[in-house]
């Protein structure tokens, strides 16, 4: 078990890298405490994967150190680093039981036989694999070869890391919140530190206490769960997590208050300030679909809008309205009354959050 | 399993049957017929029922070939699986060398097989063979493959290999390139060894490759003619004389065809028992649960 | 304006039973989603419906013709698949143009048809693409516009979007609808997701075990499921159920849990029942005066992005609540949770529903 820190860590697969686009892993600078559960999070071609590689030691960094514990293993290999990986597709040994395959990475590192058979026995309970330790291992479900798969990393003590590389692609839908609980229930029983790799924010947020957001190479977020949905950082991550994603609108600096893109609406209160202070700076407003009202008859602290289109999703309904040049989704408990011509629109100052240059200013 | 009812599909498969009854189907017939008579010349043949087959069963030169056939086959089973293997554990994966030791390998597949004869035949001699005088000049051994049976034998043998040892390796190198790279990854995670990694990952996902290529070899040397045909004609004596030779020998040597029709009969059907049980046992090895 | 009728279709492969006594008739200009379980049947029922398979009995009508036995290739239907499938060496262009081309239309139509498709899904930048430099959203936008371009009078859709990311599935799946919508064909789309089923909206048959459980519109499917395996089928997380017993206005689960049911709930028969609350109805806050308190143990709780979704345990019963909003709880943790009674379905010994929610909003405008 590791404290894992990046130090000024990027990598390139070009040999001559200049353009910001030719790092396929920007420069990043942070650590990941000893015993937390971490997610990767970001869709394909963000560089999770590469980050991944470069943790496990199958990737040597163009620039930067990665420390275990404080010291620097980037140039070791995974064998030598003591990690434990769980990749995307189960890879388990055909020819082996259960059990033996549990045993396998204690044999080869030549521990006696009686602690092996105690750590195999104590890994095999964890995972609820006792009834079919003595099968072979080739005949079991998907869910079962990933359990002998983490279970490989469980056995050990010597592990500085767990890794799951989207372990959950091949699992049957129904199964993967068990496998989910589950591995909760690994990380609070050992405290190891586990890096989970996915594209799925269901899966990073079930699972992490801190969430690693990517996106084109770079670290746009490191975060709780709670934090990434409620102050995302970077306006990609907002976009991004949740369902629909936030609503971004431009705006720019009047007087004493922040305009609207396209609109009369002007925001007061310390609005003014924070634009004042980023004014050469592309401006948006964000809030979420879920802190947006809609009144179907007018309010004081409401804006008249352009009714585009109701969905009825059964436990809850998504509105559409149209506020200048701005497309705007909002979305309604299923027992809120559906407005039906006229739609005024109430932001939650609270939940609204100001973007300058995509990342968040306030 | 889907599939579309329309009486139609038989229609399309037709075709492929007749052709299937013409070239196995027809002449396989004929050669039962041959089998159960006996043939003095056109429009003179008597039922004989089973009494060439009795003959054969009884006959000193068809044991004798049968008993050299099982331990060639066997002898270069042995050698030539384990060695394809090796050889393609050994092959660079990627790039040009992957290329140049790919083309190089297949050479021996590519030349005909009365061609290989012809070679080794050259080859070994002691007098003008390069082979034949390194191992009589530089070893100081007294080698003569026309005229020493063990010589005979060491010498068809080593050309089977080299002929076609490049078609086990092409096999277990398609297999071994087949593996995904997280199985390397996740042995070396483990801290599993070279032996390891060969005896846990790369021989069992290679197991379905090497059942076709203990097959394909099996019954390729079951039928061997050719190469040792020219090589050695089958001597000296009957020494490297095997079942298919012996079979031509009877058949068209002394034209007794009632015999070969009865041998060729026994012959198949031993290839046939024989591939069966290699299939089965080699399914099963590797296979279902320990109980 | 044409009809696909189904009557009494069966199918059997094997000894199984693929499809059970299906009978169903969708008219063109609408848009049914097939939902039900992996296995339900719905794979097979496209096939069908295309005439790549065959019913072992039944009949199956196009415009009121009967076609039970007519090869795929003379019926106008088009497909998409859940694999994305395209003609690898074509480029997108000649993917998409490769249906009107079989047809013989002249090149100046078949140009304009082609661009006029691939606008509507937003791939013209990549016409002259092959499909492997595409990504898994693009390749599946060709697969789409292919089926489209053919002017089909069926187009079926097997789970197109399961093979892609989330965020791409919730793009696309409101671009389909807004696509079906103007379309005149009949539209058939399979999934096994209940949300998925709520976007396209439309008309919803339920699938299980071969079976048709319950057709109509999807949203009132969805607020008045016939049974509870509709009812199971047609949420997601499952909706929570929990045997009771109900005697003298109380409503008792054997582990002993009580739930007074006052108001309308009071006129329900005495007996046994089986009691189902959706997940999303049931909530960590206190909602109304009437709510119930249960007080049970966090398992697990599931965050999606936007909401949260909290697996209790009471007494051996499991339960999971769906919250809006981010809310990490510990495993292990004691926590209540509130059901309300207004919001409870009560579905008999046979599992057929005797009574919905009267709260439900029914305007089913949408």
């Amino acid at each position: 078990m590791a404290r894992i820190e990046f130090q000024r860590l990027a990598h390139s697969y070009l040999a001559d890298p200049v353009a910001p686009a030719d790092w396929a892993l920007k420069e990043l600078d942070f650590a990941w405490e000893d015993g937390g559960a971490y997610a990767l999070l970001g869709p394909s071609g963000c560089g999770k994967s590469t980050l991944l590689n470069i943790i496990s030691g199958l990737l040597r960094p163009s620039q930067g150190r990665v420390l275990y514990d404080g010291k620097d293993v980037t140039g070791l290999s995974p064998a030598a680093r003591n990690i434990a990986q769980v990749f995307q597709f189960p890879v388990i040994y055909d020819t082996m039981t259960v059990a033996e395959n549990l045993a396998f990475p204690l044999r080869n590192r030549r521990m006696p036989r009686a602690e092996v058979r105690k750590r195999v026995a104590e890994a095999l309970e964890m995972l609820e694999l006792q009834p079919v330790q003595n099968r072979r291992a080739a005949g079991l479900t998907a869910d079962q070869k990933q359990k002998i798969s983490m279970g490989r990393g469980l056995v050990r003590d010597d592990v500085a890391a767990i890794l799951f590389d989207e372990p959950l692609t091949v699992i049957d839908p129904h199964l993967k919140w068990q496998l989910r609980r589950k591995l909760k229930e690994v990380h609070e029983r050992f405290h190891h530190t586990l890096v989970y790799v996915t594209h799925d924010q269901n899966e990073a947020l079930t699972f992490a206490d801190k969430v690693v957001v990517m996106y084109e190479g770079e670290v746009v977020q490191l975060g709780t769960p709670q934090e990434l949905f409620e102050r995302p950082a970077h306006r990609f991550v907002g976009y991004f997590i949740g369902s629909p994603g936030m609503n971004f609108m431009g705006c720019h600096l009047v007087e004493d208050g922040l305009g609207i893109d396209g609109t009369e609406l002007v925001l007061y209160g310390h609005w003014a300030e924070l634009a004042r202070r980023h004014a050469k700076s592309r401006l948006a407003i964000g809030i979420r679909p879920e802190f947006l009202d809609i009144s179907p008859t007018p309010r004081d602290d409401a804006v008249p809008t352009r009714l585009m289109g109701v969905q009825d999703l059964g436990n809850f309904k998504l509105v559409t309205v149209r506020l200048g040049p701005h497309e705007v989704v909002a979305k309604l408990p299923e027992d809120a009354p559906v407005p039906t011509d006229e739609a005024h629109l109430v932001f939650q100052p609270e939940w609204t959050r100001l973007y300058a240059d995509d990342r968040l200013v306030g | 399993m889907r599939k579309t009812e329309s009486n139609k599909a038989w229609l399309l498969v037709l075709p492929v049957f007749l052709l299937v009854a013409f070239s196995a189907i027809i002449p396989l017939m004929t050669v039962v017929n041959y089998s159960v008579q006996d043939i003095f010349g056109p429009g003179e043949a008597y039922w004989v029922g089973t009494e060439w087959f009795k003959e054969m069963l009884r006959s000193e030169d068809l044991r004798g070939a049968f008993v050299r056939q099982v331990i060639f086959s066997a002898t270069i089973l042995v050698i030539q699986i384990p060695l394809g293997i090796a050889i393609a554990l050994a092959m660079p994966a990627k790039g040009w060398a992957a290329s140049l030791s790919l083309v190089l390998v297949a050479l021996p597949l590519l030349i005909p097989w009365n061609v290989v004869g012809t070679i080794w035949q050259i080859f070994a001699r002691g007098d003008i063979g390069l082979g034949g005088w390194f191992v009589n000049d530089m070893m100081g051994i007294g080698y003569n493959y026309t005229a020493d049976s063990l010589h005979a034998w060491i010498t068809v043998v080593v050309m089977d290999i080299w002929h076609w040892t490049p078609l086990v390796v092409l096999l277990c190198y398609a297999g071994l390139r087949a593996i995904p790279d997280a199985f390397y990854q996740a042995a070396a995670i483990d801290g599993a060894g070279r032996w390891k990694v060969f005896r846990y990952i790369q021989l069992p996902k290679l197991r379905g490759v090497l059942l076709i290529a203990v097959l394909l070899r099996f019954m390729d040397s079951f039928m061997i003619y050719t190469e040792p045909f020219v090589l050695t004609g089958g001597g000296p004596g009957t020494a490297t004389t095997f079942l298919s030779q012996q079979l031509v020998k009877i058949a068209l040597g002394q034209f007794d065809l009632g015999p070969a029709a009865a041998y060729s009969i026994i012959y198949f059907l031993i290839i046939l028992a024989a591939s069966f049980v290699f299939y089965n046992i080699m399914v099963r090895v590797g296979r279902g649960d320990r109980a | 304006m044409t009809t696909l009728e189904l009557r009494s279709v069966n199918r059997l492969e094997g000894d199984e039973l693929h499809l059970d006594d299906i009978r169903l008739s969708l008219e063109s200009g609408r848009l049914y989603v097939l939902l039900g379980p992996t296995n339900a049947g719905k794979t097979s029922l496209l096939r069908v419906m295309a005439g790549l398979d065959r019913p072992s009995t039944g009949r199956v009508l196009i415009g009121g013709q009967d076609v039970t036995g007519r090869s795929v290739r003379r019926r106008n239907v088009a497909m998409v698949y859940q694999q994305f499938v395209n003609y690898p060496s074509f480029t997108v262009y000649d993917n998409i143009a490769s249906p009107l081309r079989l047809k013989g239309l002249r090149r100046a139509e078949v140009d304009k048809k082609v661009r006029e498709t691939a606008e509507l899904l937003h791939i013209e930048p990549l016409l002259q693409r092959l499909p492997a430099e595409l990504s898994g959203g693009q390749q599946q936008r060709c697969a789409i516009a292919r089926a489209l371009v053919k002017e089909a009078e069926l187009l079926l859709l097997d789970e197109p979007l399961v093979n892609l990311d989330y965020k791409l599935r919730e793009e696309l799946r409101t671009e389909l609808r807004a696509l079906f919508e103007r379309r005149s064909a009949i539209v058939v789309y399979a999934t096994t997701e209940p949300m998925e089923a709520l976007v396209m909206g439309g008309h919803a048959v339920v699938m299980g075990e071969g079976r048709v459980l319950q057709s109509g519109p999807t949203l009132e499917v969805y607020h008045r499921p016939s049974s509870a395996r509709v009812a199971a089928v047609f949420s997601d997380p499952t909706m929570n159920m929990v045997d009771v017993n109900i005697r003298g206005g109380e409503a008792r689960t054997p582990a002993g849990l009580v739930l007074p049911l006052g108001g309308e709930l009071a006129d329900l028969r005495q007996g046994r029942f089986r009691l189902g609350v959706r997940a999303n109805h049931l909530s960590l806050r206190r909602r109304g005066a009437a709510d119930i308190e249960i007080k049970g143990t966090v398992d697990l709780a599931e965050i999606s992005g936007s909401e949260t979704f909290v697996h209790f345990r009471h007494n051996n019963l499991d339960w999971v609540v769906q919250e809006a909003g981010v809310h990490p709880l510990a495993r292990g943790a004691e926590a209540s949770f509130y059901l309300d009674p207004a919001k409870l379905y009560f579905f008999g010994d046979t599992g057929a529903l005797e009574r919905a929610p009267s709260s439900l909003p029914l305007d089913s405008a949408a």
